[in-house]
């Protein structure tokens, strides 16, 4: 069964802490890579579209950032479901950590949204099947990270979230259904940014180098949270104790 | 562990037919998580409880029905008079009473006359009197597990469940409870555990 | 010794009946809410019948949806206070089944009477008679579906302060497909179209929660008991 490295020996606090430390600058740094890239991609190769302009631009980072905020959740709803079932304290810090980046990226998804409708349709708010359901994962975002939050007890907490989590991602494809089935009975417009220009095949390419980014930008900033995060659960822990045995 | 504190570890003890435990300690030394974690509603963060042999986690709802549990909190809700309380209480719990079971048990416990008079009514001593009659209709459930049975009584309250609780260990059952007063223990065989700080 | 289920099942329900019997204010309470509610958007948008009329549906259904929110506090905070929902996790019996009693109860008290004054209301907001039927047919498919939903709320707070702000924010956008079709199927009736699908959809709704809901408002129930 010797197939290398011993991945049960990371499950706990004390040994994934050093190692998240040393991972987490090498994401940032290929975060930082990927996006330049992208954005690269997104502003100068990509070609301008001929109905909306320079402004349709933002879409390299609209876009990206919502299949982020969308694909974060299911992680964490992940996490949180493994720290449930095997009771590892581990799983459920990450899916704690992870929580206020997919708030952040839903919050880029909506401003990146906002600032594309007011130069093409004037409204610095349009009730579009993507934005709507934008917005209400932002709500469940706040409501996990506000559960969290109110319960002291952090096994509580853990498991409390857990539960909503799992009860979120069940729903947010009924959410995304029921908002677009909305939204076509009550609009006959074509008032969306889901309706973006036809692909070129840069402009693909350009928004997936920019989730690439986002989403090595995640796991680094995720990795440096969870590292807070055992600290403080873990304070009363002897490897968080003794300053000269504390690990990098 | 209660939040981030250990409350206590290392503790071990099994009970027979007849025997009966008295948990004492102070205030906070974890008497009632210790008896919530007999009962299954507290896991404890390591160690297991059984029950003749099998685990109560994978017993579950068989282990339910051979316990009565009489927490610090009497379960009674104060818009109902006693003997809707108590009868709807043993038919939730499955119980199996009869009709005329309820009136007696409060009767044993000194409330004759009291049963239908809304439990806000009634004195903090007679509350604990009600929650406690449900031992009397609990006559068949092997374990009892009681937390602080002596709060809020007077001296003839105490001694009628020192009496209940003689009657069910002298049938075979097994009594667990938990208690900070000094009170004389109901059988001169019971063991005992202290928790402290 | 068990008892039956069904036996147990029956205690849970009656308990609970008799204490919103003995406690008749509560009820009338949601239900003077929920008009104050309705009646406050054309206080706030101006009486323009026309429009009212357009937003009638909606308008009704949220309130309806506050209104729930608001009954919530009442499903098992009493009951965890004062020790009868330990009681109720340590009867050998299946907690989700004894459970859903509770939301059954709740639903009687809190959601029913909300179906049924709501034709009234929407005759205040200018709506016309097939759409106060579907009104009423709407909420009566969904209220049981909010009354669920919000079950794992109101569990998953049980004993924290400011539940009573945190259950709708965790409740409300799980709630939003409730909303969409249910005010859908009056808008879709009023204007002719016809609701079928709507109610098909709303029933979707249902039924899946009404078997999955109360088991998972028992395991937070037991997460919160710990």
């Amino acid at each position: 069964m010797n197939t290398g490295i011993n991945w049960f020996r990371y499950s706990s606090p004390q040994a994934f802490y050093p190692l998240a430390g040393a991972m987490a600058p090498w994401f940032f740094w290929a975060a930082a890579v990927f996006a330049l890239i992208g954005l690269y991609i997104g502003f100068f190769v990509a070609p301008t579209d001929f109905q909306q302009g320079e402004a349709y631009r933002i879409i390299f980072i609209h876009v990206p950032a919502a299949w982020m905020s969308m694909f974060i959740y299911v992680v964490m709803a992940f996490w949180a479901g493994v720290g449930l079932a095997v009771n590892t304290r581990l799983s459920a810090m990450m899916a704690s950590a992870l929580a206020p980046t997919g708030t952040l990226m839903t919050f880029i998804a909506l401003w990146s949204g906002a600032l594309w409708g007011k130069p093409t349709w004037g409204t610095w708010w349009v009730w579009d099947a993507r934005l709507t359901s934008e917005l209400i994962l932002l709500f469940l975002y706040f409501g996990f990270m506000a559960l969290q939050a109110a319960i002291d007890d952090p096994r509580r907490a853990d498991r409390a979230g857990a539960v909503l989590a799992l009860v979120g991602v069940v729903n947010v494809p009924i959410i995304y259904f029921s908002v677009q089935w909305w939204h076509t009975l009550h609009q006959g417009a074509s008032v969306s940014l889901t309706k973006s220009p036809s692909m070129a095949a840069s402009m693909f390419a350009g928004m997936l180098v920019m989730a690439l980014a986002l989403w090595l930008y995640s796991i680094a900033a995720s990795l440096v949270r969870v590292r807070a995060i055992m600290l403080e659960r873990e304070r009363n822990a002897d490897w968080v104790k003794e300053p000269g045995s504390a690990p990098r | 562990m209660r939040g981030e504190r250990r409350l206590f570890g290392g503790l071990g003890f099994s009970l027979s037919a007849g025997t009966l435990l008295e948990v004492r300690g102070p205030n906070g030394s974890g008497k009632t998580s210790l008896l919530r974690v007999v009962c299954g509603l507290l896991r404890p963060a390591a160690g297991k409880i059984t029950w003749k042999g099998r685990p109560i986690a994978e017993l579950a709802d068989e282990f339910c029905a051979e316990i009565a549990y009489v927490g610090h909190l009497d379960a009674l809700k104060p818009e109902l008079d006693a003997l809707e309380n108590l009868r709807l209480a043993a038919r939730v719990a499955g119980l199996g009473t009869a009709p005329g079971d309820s009136v007696a048990a409060l009767r044993v416990f000194g409330l004759a006359g009291f049963e239908r008079l809304a439990c806000k009514a009634l004195s903090q001593g007679q509350r604990r009197r009600v929650a406690l009659a449900r031992l009397k209709l609990a006559a068949r459930r092997a374990l009892w597990v009681l937390d602080e049975p002596y709060a809020s009584l007077d001296a003839a309250g105490t001694a009628l469940v020192r009496a209940t609780l003689e009657e069910h260990l002298l049938a075979g059952g097994i009594a667990l409870l938990s208690t900070h007063h000094e009170v004389e223990s109901a059988a001169p065989s019971a063991q005992r555990v202290e928790l402290g700080p | 010794m068990r008892g039956s289920l069904a036996g147990a099942a029956g205690a849970v329900l009656e308990r609970d009946l008799l204490l919103a019997l003995r406690n008749r204010s509560d009820a009338a309470s949601l239900l003077i809410f929920f008009a104050i509610a309705v009646s406050l958007f054309p206080l706030g948008v101006g009486p323009d019948p026309a429009l009212l009329r357009s937003m009638g549906p909606g308008v009704v259904w949220v309130a309806a949806l506050l209104a729930s929110m608001l009954a919530l506090s009442r499903l098992f905070a009493a009951d965890y206070a004062d020790g009868t929902l330990e009681q109720l996790a340590l009867a050998p019996h299946p907690l989700g089944i004894l459970v859903g009693a509770k939301i059954a109860a709740h639903w009687l008290v809190s959601g029913l009477p909300l179906v049924l004054i709501a034709p009234v209301l929407g005759l205040q907001l200018d709506l016309g008679g097939e759409a106060l039927l579907m009104l009423a047919a709407s909420l009566a498919l969904g209220t049981p579906a909010l009354s669920l939903l919000g079950a794992v709320g109101a569990a998953l707070t049980l004993g924290l302060r400011a539940s009573a702000m945190l259950v709708p924010l965790i409740v409300l956008p799980l709630c939003v497909p409730v909303l969409i079709f249910g005010a859908g199927a009056v808008e879709a009736t009023a204007s002719g179209i016809g609701a079928k699908a709507h109610l098909a959809l709303l029933a979707a709704l249902l039924l899946p929660s009404l078997v999955l809901a109360p088991w998972a408002a028992a395991f937070a129930i037991r997460i919160a008991l710990e």
